[in-house]
């Protein structure tokens, strides 16, 4: 299996490759909580003059009728207007495809963007949605009952556990 | 067991406050915070219970009420019947559960019960299959829980803690279900103090019993309050010898400058509408920087959004 790669690393080559995209005036919004920790680390290094918005999707999961309410929902913040913007949305783990496809979604609801674009720091397969990142930190096949999760948010690590 | 819970301790009725675990209540209070963004959006709709059919059960006439439920049922995506049942006369038990089966054969997930009768809402909460949710939208002089937790909303938006609080009630306490559901409220949360200000003939009996200080005289009972919160003074109650005149019931028990005064600074001024002006309540008060009035409507779709679907989430596997 692949050794996973240092966070900073794995930032370093996610802000370059979205540099070099040459995107006019981007916004970016972060996906509670790994996600916003990430987009905190992006939005400092590619220096975007617009605060980072930051999204809980919970109130947007296809799961609601089978798990319920997900305790301590955070409220989405988008201080901006998103309307013919071209967005940055950011997680930390791409599994299934279906937090991207809530988080979209919610986007929506706030308006109409140009474009959305979507970085992670980690692709663990998986995917159950047809949903690809455009810009990803690190690829990596992990079985389903492996868990890839993001501490943090000072320092931030990625471990792999055996899910609960 | 508590009727209201679900066997995980989890809420699939709300019907009254009292007895639910102030855990609870602020469960509702932080999910209501999350669903106050929604208004932010330029859609404001959250998918929570899409597919699911909120049946507005109203026997008894209301405005704000029904419209904010049926608002918060839409913004969750919900579909939403509103029926309103007129009663001349009190509906008979018999009567009642043959319209409640009637409408749940229409597969419906939920009823918004309001009814002149304290207990209307345990009754049809207790008759209900199970995966149908019942939430209470005032019975009788019982209980009108969603109203409470909207100003306890209110409260905190405004106040942070309630620890420190010292919060006045004000008015026709006797008649009043959201009096009641306020105190019960008001002491799960922990308030320092909570007062209750009328006339005698207004003040139920086992106010004692409620858990709260009683004060006759309103200036005495106004003094250093964080919270006020008037009750709007059922004019059909004057001719039952309780009251001499509606003039004298503002002379002595309407919220003036003057009077408001006397609480701090920093107080502020509710009330669960629809307001009589100059009669519980003057209009420079209603209308002036320290009435939270018009926010209360607003946090009411939040309050509401997050006790359906904590409901809906409960009811959900066994549906």
């Amino acid at each position: 299996m692949t050794e996973l790669e240092p966070v900073e690393v794995l930032l370093d080559r996610i802000a370059s490759e979205l540099e070099a995209k040459r995107l006019e005036r981007p916004l970016m919004i972060g996906i509670h909580t790994g996600g916003v920790w990430v987009a905190q680390r992006l939005h400092e290094r590619l220096g975007l003059p617009e605060p980072l918005g930051t999204l809980d999707i919970a109130f947007h999961r296809d799961d609601f009728s089978r798990i319920g309410m997900q305790p301590q929902v955070r409220p989405s913040r988008l201080p901006f207007d998103v309307d013919d913007r071209h967005v940055i949305l950011v997680d930390d783990v791409l599994y299934t495809g279906r937090t991207v496809r809530a988080a979209l979604n919610e986007i929506f609801d706030y308006g109409r963007p140009a474009s959305v674009l979507l970085a992670v720091l980690v692709d663990r397969g998986g995917r159950e949605l047809p949903i690809a990142a455009d810009v990803t930190g690190q690829r990596l096949e992990l079985p389903p009952g492996q868990q890839l999760k993001l501490q943090g948010p000072d320092p931030l690590s990625m471990v792999i556990r055996a899910q609960a | 067991m508590n009727l209201q819970l679900d066997q995980d301790g989890r809420l699939r009725h709300f019907l009254t406050v009292e007895g639910l675990p102030p855990a609870l209540l602020t469960q509702i209070l932080d999910t209501a915070e999350s669903f106050s963004s929604v208004i932010g959006k330029s859609v404001k709709k959250v998918p929570l219970l899409r597919g699911r059919t909120v049946m507005n059960l109203f026997f008894e006439a209301s405005t704000r009420t029904r419209t904010t439920f049926e608002l918060a049922a839409k913004r969750l995506s919900a579909d939403v019947i509103n029926l309103d049942i007129s009663t001349s006369s009190a509906v008979k038990g018999e009567s009642l559960l043959d319209t409640l089966w009637t409408l749940e054969a229409m597969q419906c997930d939920m009823f918004v019960v309001r009814h002149r009768d304290s207990g209307a809402a345990h009754f049809i909460a207790r008759h209900v299959r199970p995966g149908v949710s019942v939430i209470n939208a005032g019975d009788g002089r019982h209980a009108h829980p969603t109203q409470a937790m909207l100003d306890m909303f209110t409260i905190r938006q405004h106040k942070g803690d309630f620890a420190p609080l010292v919060v006045a009630i004000v008015g026709d306490i006797l008649h009043s279900r959201v009096a009641r559901s306020q105190i019960h409220a008001l002491n799960a949360l922990g308030v320092a103090e909570v007062r209750v200000i009328g006339p005698r003939t207004l003040l139920p009996r086992d106010i004692d019993d409620l858990g709260a200080r009683v004060f006759y005289d309103m200036r005495s009972g106004l003094r250093d309050v964080d919270v006020v919160c008037m009750l709007r003074l059922q004019r059909e109650r004057m001719e039952g010898a309780l009251l001499p005149s509606e003039a004298e019931f503002f002379r002595r028990y309407g919220l003036t400058e003057d009077k408001l005064a006397l609480a701090k600074p920093d107080a502020i001024v509710m009330h669960p509408g629809p307001i009589n002006r100059g009669v519980e309540i003057d209009s420079a008060v209603a209308d002036g920087p320290r009435s939270v009035i018009l926010p209360q409507v607003t946090n009411g779709i939040a309050v509401r959004m997050a006790v359906m679907s904590l409901a809906m989430q409960a009811t959900g596997e066994a549906a």
